[in-house]
């Protein structure tokens, strides 16, 4: 019987393969974006998990706010991206030095 | 096992293979292509704990919208992808141990998990009986209702992304030839061209 401890331990592993993600694929941005969509996926499975199993919809309401909050973020980052692309030529992480932080 | 325990190993499986896809692909289009297999592989897992709304919604807005979004980048950027695969390998211990740590520290987490006594009587919006209500409309009684003023703001979050984004890749380019409908419009016919009666055989002179 599938329970929430299953879903839970799905969310878990592919918030971990989302870190994972991040720290390989250190240079490129685009995958560093999509690692990040991996993570709040996990984030919503654990959210929908607990609503349906504890039986309170408020679990999926906040899903839909993470998923607006996703779109947003995923729009203004590869905005960034194309603007620095078009200015520097590469969208290297180390070369992000614009600003001189 | 019934069949829903079968889908939901099947589902889960996928998304997790798909997931170590996206973040280990040489080719960044494939990736995003995985990405898609992930979030559709959620959103079955959405539907099998009852929450199709959001199922479908996942489906619309990641499948539909952002790994859309995802793939005219990788497409329209002229990157090197295989430079910034080159320091791969180096990254790949640091990034096992991260991820090993991580999984650890989740893990203890199931051993001490403990559901609190007056957990169900703190519910804010119990899930109505599948007969009297069905989960879209629940949900949209409970989300514009209660979570109004939220909503509101998440459509508020949105426009703000969207002038963002717009006025970050928005440029106005003086070195190309451009079509002017104004002077288009305002052009007279009287001077734009002349009329000129030719006779057979002569010419115009």
């Amino acid at each position: 019987m599938v329970g929430l401890e299953h879903y839970l331990t799905v969310a878990a592993a592919l918030f971990v393969i989302g870190i994972f993600g991040l720290f390989l694929n250190r240079k490129n941005i685009i995958v560093i974006l999509m690692s990040i969509e991996l993570m709040l996926l996990s984030v919503n499975i654990n959210l929908v998990a607990f609503s349906s199993f504890l039986g309170d919809l408020v679990g999926q309401v906040f899903t839909m706010f993470i998923l607006t909050v996703a779109a947003a973020e995923a729009a203004i980052g590869l905005a960034i991206i194309v603007c620095f692309f078009r200015n520097r030529g590469t969208i290297d992480v180390e070369d992000v030095n614009v600003m001189k932080g | 096992m019934g069949i829903a325990d079968y889908a939901f190993y099947a589902f889960a499986v996928v998304i997790l293979a798909a997931g170590v896809m996206v973040v280990t692909a040489r080719n960044p289009v494939h990736s995003v292509l995985w990405l898609i297999l992930s979030f559709l592989s959620a959103a079955g897992l959405f539907v099998l704990l009852g929450a199709e709304f959001i199922a479908m919604l996942t489906i619309i807005v990641y499948v539909g919208a952002v790994a859309v979004l995802f793939l005219f980048v990788v497409m329209m950027l002229d990157i090197d992808f295989a430079a910034l695969k080159a320091g791969m390998a180096r990254y790949l211990p640091v990034a096992a141990l991260v991820g090993l740590v991580m999984l650890m520290q989740l893990a203890l987490l199931f051993g001490a998990w403990v559901e609190a006594e007056g957990a169900p009587g703190l519910r804010q919006a119990v899930t109505p009986d599948l007969a009297e209500v069905h989960n879209t409309r629940a949900l949209g009684m409970i989300l514009y209702d209660q979570y109004f003023i939220l909503f509101q703001l998440s459509g508020l979050i949105l426009l703000v992304a969207m002038i963002g984004a717009i006025l970050l890749t928005l440029r106005h380019r003086t070195d190309i030839k451009r079509q002017n409908v104004m002077a288009q419009m305002q052009r007279d016919p009287a001077k734009a061209m002349e009329l000129k009666d030719v006779k057979p055989g002569q010419g115009l002179g």
